[in-house]
């Protein structure tokens, strides 16, 4: 079973965020890592990228297939994790531990229409 | 690498294949810069005539080719290729000829290109086209390219948008990126199809069309094909058809009839010339009517008994390669076309159907069928559930394959299905082979639940066993360094 955190909220796309005040955390699942296999690559957005909520920000490659990564929330990078340049393999170590980047979110509220955990879990369950 | 050393590893200083004679004739200076001649040496390994066809003839031998096992390689339509193709592209007078002659000596090959051409569209009912692409991919962009021509010619160069479904080939969406697109991906719907009702919130003054391939990744033929082409044509857009999969379709239905503006065909695939090893490839792209303004130039027409060719088209994107395309592989191509005749093209497409259906049955009730219905030229398993089960990956059978001197099918794509099994037969195989690879596939499966460490290890009967891809992909090592 993947691992699901009770601390973030979720998109269908398998990203998690984790919203504090107004800046957003954002990194992908543990469904995520386990289903693209071994990442091999990310690719980051810059700092002060703006992005609508939807929009392709970042990609990230496994040995099996390329995976674009969306903005759960609209808003500006104002932070990106530069650990992942080097080493991708975090992403399948700890995908809650490592964030792929950070936004300062144009609107909070667009939180609360993101899955919580137990939608989440139902969601995963559904594709099964 | 195990066993064998690079050819760089094997060189010794000062050993040499030929010796030539002392230069008896006095040395001319050159016109060339000093900033472009080079000074030092080039680094080449220095080998004896003997180790360097020893070399690579070892390499040869532990190449896979078609020629010596089954290559069920999804999407990729790894057909067997007739050697009679072979002979008639090595005649002399095709070998000896030079892009740069005068027209009147390369009659020959003209008619070739034209006939080639004309042959092409009737069978994809499309009206004229170019040869000039090198393979599928350069095709797509050419597709594009013309695309906005047509667009900036009517003075819509505000449409950006183009649609790219997600069970489409992967070189789509980079394609029509690379193009300066707008790409649109839509979802397959539960059938692995797509539906006008998707396509619907996108049918405006800002579309530019959508890539379709049809049969599409799944192997599922599009059957609201003529429904899209009349409403994306409807709010002036343009449809481009992918013809990777069309060894499914020849005899049976056409691009061009079905509404498509604009499709590319792989020869390399179904049109049997070499596949695999670098080809080379050709994609010809061809067009139809509205689109014929725009190709690229030359074209190559028939005036009065003989052939030139034509650059005087104003409204032509331009030269998309050096000279006219992988000529030699268009050659091969209308040997095929030739040998076959229509009725033969039409039975190939019918038995890599009947195949990959024989294929689908009898390997459905064993290996899991995400989208069970009547697949055409390929079908698409999944591991996911032996996965579940035993932990044994679509990797590992597919490397099991090597084992058991199969090539392994096509693995992790299309995306859209789970540890992706695609698998294409082709007409060429007999039901004996078919056969075959049922067995070893019924075989690993039995071995993933009895015995999945075996699998985890394959290949073992291979010179190199299992490569750490992952390691290869992250810290990738390109070049030689001595």
């Amino acid at each position: 079973m993947s691992e699901i955190r009770d601390d973030v909220r979720y998109t269908e796309n398998h990203e998690w965020v984790q919203l504090d005040g107004t800046t957003a955390k954002v990194g992908i699942t543990d469904y995520a890592q386990d289903s693209l296999g071994e990442i091999v690559y990310v690719e980051l957005p810059e700092v002060e990228d703006q992005f609508s909520q939807g929009d392709e920000v970042a990609s990230i490659e496994s040995v099996k297939a390329a995976a674009p990564v969306y903005a759960p929330m609209g808003g500006r990078i104002v932070r990106v994790n530069k650990k992942l340049e080097d080493s991708p393999e975090l992403l399948n170590e700890a995908p809650f531990k490592n964030p792929i980047y950070t936004l300062e979110v144009d609107d909070p509220d667009e939180y609360a229409e993101l899955m919580d955990s137990d939608a989440y879990a139902d969601f995963l369950k559904e594709r099964e | 690498m195990h066993g064998q050393k690079l050819i760089f590893e094997q060189s010794v200083s000062g050993r040499r294949g030929y010796l030539f004679p002392r230069c008896d004739v006095p040395v001319q200076e050159t016109d060339l810069p000093d900033s472009l001649l080079r000074v030092e040496t080039t680094g080449l390994p220095e080998l004896s005539e003997v180790e360097v066809i020893r070399h690579y003839q070892n390499l040869g031998r532990r190449n896979f080719c078609v020629d010596v096992g089954f290559y069920p390689l999804g999407s990729c339509t790894m057909k067997y290729n007739p050697k009679v193709n072979e002979q008639v592209a090595s005649l002399e007078g095709f070998l000896d000829l030079h892009p740069l002659q005068d027209e009147q000596t390369l009659q020959g090959m003209l008619q070739i290109i034209h006939r080639l051409t004309g042959d092409l569209c009737e069978i994809t009912g499309m009206t004229w086209g170019t040869l000039q692409s090198m393979a599928g991919a350069h095709g797509e962009y050419t597709g594009m390219k013309l695309f906005r021509a047509y667009f900036a010619s009517r003075g819509e160069s505000s449409r950006t948008r183009l649609i790219v479904p997600s069970s489409s080939h992967g070189t789509n969406p980079a394609s029509a990126h690379l193009s300066g697109f707008e790409v649109v991906e839509v979802p397959a719907d539960k059938r692995g199809l797509v539906t006008l009702d998707v396509l619907k919130p996108y049918l405006d003054d800002r579309l530019a069309g959508i890539m379709l391939t049809n049969p599409n990744t799944l192997g599922l033929y599009e059957v609201e094909v003529a429904e899209i082409a009349r409403e994306i044509h409807r709010v002036g857009g343009l449809l481009y058809y992918d013809g990777a999969n069309m060894n499914a379709i020849m005899g049976a239905s056409r691009p061009g009839d079905m509404g498509f503006d604009v499709i590319h065909l792989n020869l390399h695939k179904t049109f049997s010339t070499p596949h695999g090893g670098g080809g080379p490839g050709s994609g010809p792209v061809l067009v139809s009517k509205r689109m014929v303004p725009f190709l690229p130039v030359p074209d190559v027409v028939l005036q009065k008994g003989s052939y030139a060719f034509d650059w005087n088209r104003p409204e032509s994107i331009g030269k998309i390669s050096g000279f006219y395309g992988n000529i030699g592989i268009c050659i091969r191509a209308l040997t095929y076309i030739m040998v076959m005749g229509s009725d033969g093209l039409a039975e190939a497409s019918r038995m890599a159907v009947l195949n990959a259906n024989y294929l689908m049955e009898r390997l459905k009730g064993t290996f899991h069928l995400p989208y069970n219905r009547r697949c055409m030229h390929e079908c698409v398993f999944s591991a996911e559930r032996i996965k579940a089960d035993t932990g044994v990956t679509a990797l590992d059978v597919a490397k099991a394959l090597i084992d058991r001197n199969i090539h392994p099918p096509t693995i992790y794509f299309p995306l859209i299905v789970q540890e992706a099994l695609m698998i294409e037969p082709t007409e060429t195989e007999s039901r004996e082979t078919l056969d075959r690879f049922i067995e070893a596939m019924e075989d690993i499966h039995r071995l993933a639940y009895e015995d999945p460490s075996q699998l985890k290890s394959a290949p073992l009967r291979t010179e190199v066993g299992r490569v750490d891809d992952v390691a290869a992909a992250r810290n990738p090592r390109v070049c030689f360094c001595g």
